[in-house]
């Protein structure tokens, strides 16, 4: 057995030891146990994800008892690429868990629901089959929906967003399997290997294509499947937050790689504007609502739908820029969608964890409550912060390499004389740069609402640093974002190679060069320089420094009065407020104010309160009428049965007829 | 790496600092001349600067680490921006290209620390200015990148270096319809980005107007003189962007001594030139309604948009 092997088998074999742990012990030993039997899990992912990469391949045949052919597991490196992803935020997420989890989430079905769910999800991108890959999909979608119900008799919005959640996901796995029906028929098999360049012009391709898409957009978040985030990644416990956002909607944009890089690669032009507009429509609404959202879990949750949105748009442009024969900038758009799904998994990570840290020490997830959280929790603001300038792509992350490269492919792929790309990537341009624009404000607002200033409530003051167990994933996590940063060059090497594309490789200091369009960045030497620059600034900030130390505990200004009520600063609904007016027909917030006016004047007010609502635009135009019109069905179907037996007997004579009727003509 | 380009940039960086407090001294004599003041002569930022450093700086109780850090953080973005610009000569270097998409990032991790600067003492004014300024950094954005889209399409680059040298190379281009439109939309976002009329005041210490003022409105000493030194940085450095892109000429090609005196006097020149049309615009324009800016920056898109529908005409 070659290591791939080995290593698919210990996953499964840690697993049932995870399983069996967590069934079998109880209180902190379980946590321990259970804890230590996931991170295994995820470790064994990473590393065979590596061997994978490293050129390993393997083909293992499972037979079952279902009345299906074997099941197949081969990854591919592409496979490799996510299962380690998936393994590297599995791992962090495990052990957070072992100090995170309390009450109702650290329950014995809870710890066996995560083993099978960073089981399911490394056996999605290892499957070489049809068959494997909706067996796993079921189990990752079927354990994820337990562990979002985690703490269901504790608040009844977790078993809302369970209900949302497990909705969305079936209809996921519905489509892909309809999808992947229409495909093996197209192809006549069912194995990934020999669907693999399945033409596409027929009928059948195009349905397989759509159903697909829309399959995996739902799983990914992308807007309008992406109503089930918002909901489920706040109400789940924040290690499962984590793993949702971080790697299993990552596992949606794979499957897209999957459909339109691996088995389809000739996409007609339209494929690839259709997923242009899904993924960068995505992303601006995605990045919209994160702007105006105060709950610090929903925020993350619609950045993710954000995320994966650029993604699915560099997918697109790649597919576009391919057919339209621009092969360097194609090859530089995919190596672009790979380092953002890299990149977004460890930021993403990081900042759900930090997240959960925060909400463990105050039990707040309200931005509007919090406040000076960086002098009680100095570790987490720190990750919470490097996590935050990942997001908002700025330099040394993995995001800014991430955009950086997707910005290069939109550069370099110019071709006026082509009137679908001449249109297509300036507007793609144009709607990135906004979102990149608009992330800026949701992070700088995420980190200095509820890290900086003055704390705004009571339950933020007592807040006490998280313990050395849920430190360390977090440290190693906002490790990660800056090693992306400084290192791009081996990542995206790897990244080229996983889709077989000749687009990137390493170039002085660890830097990155896309060969498809002669671009060089070395982040490092980014640094260098400025570190030159600053040096004798810095010199002369310590020589002063020592000279004339600061004053510190002088009053903030006040416009000459004395004013200390934590309540007069800016919080986040207030900080959130031009973006809110300015996008308000986008965005269209109820907003309520209620002046209570003295009695003895009408002119004098008493109390003004103040609360606004941001419901999604999708959801309330979209999707509440089709639950609308279901319930309307539903109640009138439910006229046909009104208990009454000798309606029931007559049912059945009128069905007997019925059938007599058919046989006999 | 190879080393001259190195020399050249932190030479680059050199000038910038020593030419950015007379370009503000140059706009604010101008402004005062302008309106029948006297004025305090051009060297008065400089004296301003000096004074700052020698005195005690005061910190608003509560604050935290971020209030010692952003205004190095804030200077470090700007002097690494002028590390990067074309201003004196036009040498990309080897391992980190002039490219737009770097240069805005760094001048965006700047405006990423003021933003939080002014967070950090909870009160309500450097709350609000942090808010303000983030939205336009916001909608700022998508202006940049297009315009420089278009900029690039006739280069197949987008290393500031190679655009300022092809426009120099091939001066035609730069009156073309599409460099036109480009140049007037980044001179609307440098507008914006440096906190100038009409959408920010410069002036102003009235508390419900201000953005840029109110988020170092906490900053005293060596803080406040850094923030102000770093502002000024990015007003000189954008403001010698624009002059090399509308009159490319004197900027050095090589890294000899004389190509490169040669290119810091052209730079002297267009900055003064281009302070005193700044402030005499200034002086005849109102300060935009907040709500009414994204107006005006929409408008500078539109522009952008048009500069690259037009590069394709020519193209």
């Amino acid at each position: 057995m070659n290591p791939v092997a080995w290593g698919l088998l210990a996953q499964v074999v840690l697993a049932v030891c995870a399983v069996a742990s967590a069934l079998a012990t109880r209180g902190h030993v379980r946590n321990v146990l259970a804890g230590s039997a996931c991170a295994g899990v995820a470790g064994a992912g990473a590393v065979t994800g590596m061997s994978v990469l490293a050129g390993g391949t393997v083909a293992v045949q499972v037979t079952t008892a279902l009345p299906v052919p074997p099941m197949v597991l081969a990854p591919d490196r592409l496979g490799g690429l996510l299962m380690l992803l998936v393994g590297a935020v599995g791992v962090i997420a495990s052990v957070y868990a072992i100090g995170y989890v309390h009450g109702a989430s650290a329950s014995r079905t809870q710890w066996a629901a995560l083993a099978l769910f960073l089981l399911g999800m490394q056996l999605v991108p290892a499957a070489g089959d049809v068959v494997a890959f909706l067996l796993a999909w079921e189990l990752m979608a079927a354990a994820s929906t337990v562990l979002v119900l985690a703490e269901h008799a504790h608040r009844h919005t977790v078993r809302h967003a369970a209900v949302w959640y497990a909705v969305m996901t079936h209809l996921s796995f519905v489509l892909i399997l309809a999808g992947f029906a229409a495909l093996s028929a197209a192809g006549g098999s069912t194995s990934f290997a020999a669907l693999a360049g399945t033409g596409t012009a027929g009928a059948g391709a195009t349905v397989a294509f759509v159903l697909l898409t829309v399959g995996f957009a739902a799983k990914a978040g992308l807007v309008p499947l992406h109503v089930w985030l918002p909901r489920a990644h706040p109400e789940a416990p924040s290690h499962a937050s984590a793993l949702m956002s971080a790697a299993m909607v990552s596992l949606g944009a794979y499957g897209i790689l999957l459909v339109g890089v691996r088995l389809m690669p000739d996409a007609p032009t339209w494929w690839a504007v259709l997923l242009i507009a899904l993924g960068a429509g995505s992303a601006v609404y995605g990045i919209l609502h994160a702007g105006v959202a105060t709950d610090l879990k929903r925020l993350l949750a619609y950045s993710t739908s954000e995320n994966l949105g650029l993604v699915v748009a560099a997918i697109g442009l790649a597919m576009l820029l391919r057919t339209h024969h621009v092969p360097g900038a194609a090859s530089a758009a995919i190596v672009a969608a790979l380092l953002l799904l890299v990149s977004h998994a460890a930021f993403k990570a990081t900042l759900f964890l930090g997240a959960g840290a925060v909400l463990r020490a105050t039990g707040e997830r309200d931005l509007d409550r919090m406040g000076g959280l960086v002098h009680t929790m100095p570790w987490t603001a720190a990750t919470f912060g490097v996590g935050s300038l990942g997001a908002a792509s700025l330099p040394v992350t993995g995001g800014f390499v991430a955009e950086w490269t997707l910005l290069q492919a939109l550069i370099h792929g110019v071709r006026p004389a082509d009137r679908v790309v001449a249109v297509v990537v300036p507007l793609t341009l144009g709607l990135i740069a906004l979102t990149a624009g608009l992330a800026l404000v949701t992070f700088v607002k995420a980190f200095g609402i509820a890290f900086l200033a003055r704390a705004r409530s009571a339950a933020v003051l007592g807040a006490r640093e998280a313990p050395w167990s849920m430190r360390v994933p977090m440290v190693l996590g906002a490790l990660g974002v800056l090693a992306l940063g400084l290192l791009p060059g081996p990542v995206a090497a790897a990244a080229a190679s996983a889709v077989g594309a000749e687009g990137a490789r390493v170039a002085g200091l660890g830097g990155v060069e896309l060969t498809g369009v002669g671009a060089v960045l070395s982040p490092a030497a980014l640094v260098g320089l400025g570190a030159v620059v600053a040096l004798p600034a810095l010199v002369l900030v310590l020589a002063l420094a020592r000279q004339r130390p600061a004053t510190a505990d002088v009053l903030a200004w006040g416009c000459g009065g004395v004013r200390t009520s934590p309540r007069m600063q800016y919080n986040a609904t207030s900080y959130a407020e031009p973006v809110m007016r300015i996008f308000n027909d986008a965005l269209q917030p109820s907003r309520d104010v209620v002046v209570t006016h003295l009695a003895e004047s009408t002119y004098h007010a008493e109390r003004v309160r103040f609360s606004q609502r941001v419901d999604d635009v999708v959801e309330a135009r979209l999707f509440r009428p089709l639950v609308a019109a279901a319930d309307a069905l539903a109640e009138r179907a439910r006229r046909v049965q009104n208990g009454s037996i000798n309606r029931y007997l007559g049912f059945s004579f009128t069905a007997l007829v019925a059938v007599l009727l058919v046989v006999a003509g | 790496m190879s080393v001259a380009p190195l020399v050249v940039a932190l030479v680059q960086v050199t000038v910038a600092v020593a030419f950015a407090p007379l370009v503000v001294g140059v706009t604010r004599q101008t402004r005062a001349r302008l309106e029948g003041r006297v004025g305090p002569g051009v060297l008065q930022p400089a004296r301003d600067l000096r004074k700052l450093l020698a005195k005690t700086p005061l910190r608003a109780a509560g604050t935290s680490p971020v209030t010692v850090v952003a205004p190095v953080v804030l200077l470090t973005s700007s002097l690494l921006l002028a590390a990067l610009v074309p201003l004196v000569a036009a040498l990309p270097l080897s391992l980190v290209p002039g490219d737009l998409f770097v240069a805005v990032s760094v001048l965006l991790l700047g405006t990423v620390a003021i933003a939080l600067l002014g967070l950090d003492a909870g009160s309500a004014f450097g709350g609000m200015g942090s808010s303000r300024h983030m939205t336009i950094s916001a909608l700022v954005e998508p202006t940049v990148l297009v315009s420089v889209y278009a900029l690039s399409i006739p280069v197949g680059s987008s290393a500031l270096a190679l655009i300022v040298a092809a426009r120099r190379d091939h001066p035609a281009s730069i009156a073309s319809p599409a460099g036109v439109l480009a140049v007037v939309a980044l001179v609307i976002v440098v507008i914006a980005e440096t906190g100038r009329l009409p959408i920010d005041n410069p002036s102003t210490h009235l508390e419900l107007t201000m953005i840029h003022e109110a988020m170092e409105l906490e900053q005293s000493g060596r803080d406040l003189a850094w923030v102000d030194l770093a502002s000024w940085l990015r007003l000189s450095v954008l403001l010698g962007l624009v002059g090399n892109l509308v009159l490319p000429w004197g900027v050095a090609g090589s890294a000899g001594f004389g190509p490169v005196l040669l290119g810091a006097l052209a730079l002297a020149g267009k900055l003064a030139l281009l302070a005193v049309l700044l402030a005499a615009a200034e002086v005849a324009m109102a300060k935009l309604r907040l709500f009414r800016v994204p107006e005006l920056l929409a408008g500078s898109f539109v522009l952008a948009f048009l500069a690259v529908t037009a590069s394709y005409l020519v193209a």
